[in-house]
Order: C-alpha cells, then sequence, then structure tokens
C-alpha cells in the first residue's frame, strides 16, 4: 500500500496533464473553448426543460427537473465508463513504450467526466434558479450521491477497461447495455409508474439509489431513508474495490493483447 | 543487497509469449473455443535465462541479430513487460528515448507537450519548467513551441523526443535504435549529448544494428541469440567476434 502510495505520488503530475489536456483539447479550436463545458449541458437541459414542461405529462412535481436530474446522473455514468472501456486501447502506443502506472489512465478519464460532471451540476442549479424552483439548503449535500457515483463508475470503467482489451465485442456489447440500464433506471419514468416485480429488479441498482439521494437533496429537499443510503454507499465502495482488483490482476497482461 | 555499485541487475530472466495459433479477440468465439477445448497457443520464449549486471556509469550495448531478445529486454528492464520467470532490479531512474514521440498529443502544442511527456516519464512540472529552455534551445524549435504538433515534420518531432527524453538527470539512459533520426549533423549532436550524460555518470543501455556506434558510444556489450546471452563482456573485443561471425 505504501509503494502503491509512493507511486500515486510520483505520478500525480501525470494525472494532471492528462486531465487538463482531455478538457483542452475537446473544446480547442472554439472560440468560448472551456466555456462550452458549462454552456453545452445548460443549452441541452433549457430545450428538454422547453420540451418536457408541455409534453409527457407524468404526475410529478417539476417533471422538467425530475428528468434533467435523472439525465446528469446517468449521462455521466454511460459517457465515462463508455470512455473508460477503451482507454488501454487508446493508449497502446504508450504502454508499449514506457511504464506508467496503467490505472492512471482510466482515472484521468474518470476524472475529466467528473469535471462535466460538476458542469452539469452547476447547469441544473442555473435551470433551477430560472424556473424558480425551490433552492433547498440540501442542494449542497448532492455532492454526496455524486462522490458515489464517480466511485462506482471508476470501477465499473476498470473493470470494462480490463476485459475490453482482451474481447473487443464487448465495446459493441456495452453500448447495448447501457440503454437496457437506462430503462432500468428511473431515469425518465417515476418509481410508481412500475409494476411491482419490475419495481424491485429497479430497486436493487444501485444507479437508482444514487439517483433517488441525488433528486431527494436536490429537488425535493428530503433525506434519503437507511435502503437508499445503504445501497448507495455499499456498492460503490464493492465496485471500486473490485474494480482495482480485477484490474491489476489483469494489467500485466494488457500488453500481450494491445 | 548487492554491491551499491550495481544499478541494473537482471537475474534469470525468461519471457515467454503465447502465439495465438488463430486470433481469438472476440469473447465469443473465446467461449466457443473454450468449450470445445480448442484454446491452444504456441508458446515462444523471447528470453530464455538472461542475467547480467550494469554498474554504474557503464554504457552497455546490446547486439543481436532480428529476433534475438533485444527489444524484449529492453522493454523487461524499461518495467514495460513484466518477465514470466526471474526479476530485475533497477536502482534508479530509467528516461526510456521512446521512439518518435510515442507520448505526443498531436493536438497540443509543442509546449504542452514537453509537460505531458515529462509527465509520463515521472516529472512534475516544476522539474520541466528548469530543463525547458535547455529542451527548447537543444531541439532547435523555439519559434515552433506554440504549434500544435500534429504540423510537425517528423525530424522536428523526434529532435523535441529526443530533447525532452535527455533532459533532466535521469540515471538510466535506454537508446533503442533512435540515432537514426534527423539530419548528420543532429545526429553528432545526439552522440555528442549521449557522451556528456554518460561523462556525467548516466548509466547507458543502447540497441543499435550498427555494430559501429555500438563499439563507438559502448564499453559493455551483451550478445544475445535466439533469446539467450551468447556472450558478454568488453564491448570492443565481443563485437570483433559478433562481426566475424557474421
Amino acid at each position: 500500500m505504501n509503494t502503491f502510495i509512493a507511486n500515486f505520488n510520483r505520478y500525480k503530475p501525470l494525472l494532471n496533464e492528462l486531465v487538463v489536456r482531455d478538457v483542452k483539447t475537446k473544446y480547442r479550436r472554439s472560440v468560448l473553448g472551456v466555456l462550452w463545458t458549462l454552456l453545452n449541458p445548460l443549452l441541452m437541459m433549457a430545450v428538454l426543460s422547453v420540451v418536457f414542461s408541455n409534453l409527457f405529462k407524468f404526475d410529478i412535481d417539476n417533471y422538467p427537473l425530475y428528468l434533467l436530474a435523472g439525465q446528469v446522473v446517468f449521462n455521466f455514468f454511460s459517457s465515462s465508463t463508455t470512455m473508460d472501456m477503451t482507454t488501454i486501447i487508446d493508449n497502446a502506443p504508450l504502454i508499449k513504450k514506457v511504464y506508467v502506472p496503467k490505472y492512471m489512465f482510466v482515472l484521468s478519464r474518470t476524472v475529466s467526466s467528473a469535471i462535466n460532471l460538476m458542469a452539469s451540476f452547476a447547469a441544473l442549479i442555473i435551470v433551477m434558479l430560472c424556473m424558480r424552483a425551490q433552492l433547498h439548503y440540501t442542494a449542497i449535500l448532492g455532492v454526496l450521491p455524486i462522490m458515489a457515483l464517480v466511485a462506482f463508475s471508476l470501477g465499473i470503467g476498470l473493470i470494462l477497461a480490463s476485459f475490453a482489451v482482451k474481447f473487443r465485442d464487448i465495446i459493441h456489447l456495452y453500448s447495448v447495455l447501457t440503454t437496457v440500464l437506462m430503462y432500468m433506471t428511473p431515469v425518465i419514468y417515476p418509481m410508481s409508474s412500475l409494476p411491482r416485480i419490475i419495481r424491485y429488479i429497479v430497486r436493487i441498482n444501485p444507479l437508482t439509489s444514487i439517483l433517488e439521494m441525488f433528486r431527494g437533496f436536490m429537488i425535493y429537499g428530503v433525506m434519503p431513508d437507511i435502503f437508499t443510503t445503504l445501497m448507495t454507499v455499499i456498492p460503490s465502495a464493492v465496485v471500486l474495490a473490485l474494480g482495482f482488483r480485477v484490474f491489476y490482476k489483469n494489467q500485466d497482461n494488457f500488453i500481450l493483447y494491445v | 543487497m548487492e554491491d551499491n555499485n550495481t544499478i541494473i541487475s537482471v537475474n534469470d530472466v525468461s519471457m515467454r509469449f503465447n502465439l495465438a495459433r488463430e486470433k481469438v479477440d472476440s469473447l465469443k468465439e473465446y467461449i466457443i473455443r473454450a468449450v470445445k477445448g480448442k484454446l491452444q497457443y504456441d508458446e515462444f520464449w523471447a528470453l530464455n535465462n538472461v542475467s547480467f549486471d550494469v554498474n554504474k556509469g557503464d554504457s552497455v550495448g546490446l547486439i543481436g541479430l532480428n529476433g534475438s531478445g533485444k527489444s524484449t529486454m529492453l522493454k523487461v528492464i524499461a518495467g514495460v513487460l513484466k518477465p514470466t520467470r526471474g526479476s530485475v532490479r533497477v536502482n534508479g531512474s530509467v528516461a526510456p528515448l521512446i521512439e518518435l514521440g510515442a507520448g505526443f498529443d498531436i493536438d497540443l502544442t509543442g509546449r504542452e507537450n514537453v509537460f505531458l511527456n515529462g509527465a509520463l516519464l515521472g516529472r512534475s512540472r516544476k522539474m520541466m519548467q528548469e530543463v525547458f529552455d535547455e529542451i527548447v534551445e537543444f531541439s532547435e524549435l523555439r519559434e515552433f513551441m506554440d504549434v500544435p504538433v500534429k504540423n510537425y515534420s517528423s525530424g522536428m518531432l523526434s529532435r523535441l523526443a529526443f530533447s525532452i527524453a535527455t533532459s533532466g538527470d535521469a540515471d538510466i539512459l535506454i537508446v533503442d535504435e533512435v540515432l537514426s533520426v534527423g539530419d548528420f549533423r543532429f545526429q553528432e549532436k545526439c552522440q555528442e549529448r549521449i557522451h556528456r550524460m554518460m561523462d556525467k555518470g548516466t548509466t547507458v543501455l543502447f540497441v543499435s544494428h550498427s555494430i559501429e556506434q555500438v563499439e563507438e558510444i559502448c564499453n559493455k556489450a551483451v550478445w544475445l541469440e535466439g533469446g539467450k546471452v551468447r556472450m558478454k563482456g568488453d564491448s570492443k573485443e565481443i563485437c570483433g567476434i559478433y562481426k566475424q561471425s557474421r
């Protein structure tokens, strides 16, 4: 563990550089530059909230916000894990030439996704202000489920990255899987609209709990119940630990497949 | 611990690669073959019980024909490959001369790439700032530092890559066939720099097909053949025998 920390410290500048590179190159040659990080989710949210204020009325208070919060959480999960999945393959030329702790590549992509997530988070608050929604003091606690979400996604990303090196068809399979997962998470529909059996299945999806907790803090100003809290914390920690374990077990073989 | 003078010690290293008879890289095929029991590999030992020590300040040339395991050996020493058996102990920082800037991001400028590349070698931004001017000076790319490297020529790229890798004071420099880049004037400059680093006590590991270069630069040599050490010792002597054997 001590060597792990020493090694991490040695390569911390690399994490920095990789994240800065991701953020910089994404909006290079655009007039507004990094501002797009915030502008992009903001505009998307504006469109969605206009559309869904008049369309699809579920029996929920503030449906546009309900949907937006769901999208912030789910989009982060799907985009960060999808990006993580191909990190080892994308960085193959480097991995073949120079020793770098390989999880750094995965971690850097998750961190840059998390920067986008924070921008979406800020955009959500701006939208809430524009819609004159009540801003609860619990909104500050919204970062807690976000932290769990980042840990959960990093764990899944590490596992996907390790397997995608060996089995490339996971990349295609996973895009289908994320669609399935989206419908198994109450992003666009309320839990109450589900038949009972399906509701149990959706309930044990850790993303559901993370999302419920996030919505509770952000939109409704309520504290999560014990079940939701446990279903947020435990799977996130377990998946993160499992992710590192799987990654470490496989990392010496990556070079043979890339 | 062995004596402090040993900077790299290679102990009985063997490296096995599994050559798949047919390339299986999809899950479906893997499962089908695993069920049918058809997952077969041809074993290939790229290195076989290789041992040698490198002393501090030595410059060691690895020589041998194509496929003799030179590059595999360097990768094992650089920590890129983990040996199947045996171990490698390295006491010090390694600066691999990554060929033609493998660590460059083509969308970033030369300046940004200096820091990115430095970070890949485990150096902090501050350390790179200290040697930044020296890098610019040596690579002769002052007016191009703020141009994205995708607009660089291959010569410019390798000049920058060489300057970054040899900046700072790494204990061990790994040179793999890179001296064939740039024009002859820059090649001379590179050789001169390697010599200067050696004078300062940097250990150099050198791989080249040009036996003359090995004789020129190195004082020790290890001759690999078919993944085994054929001979090791003084570079003049070994190079002489190697040349006659051809």
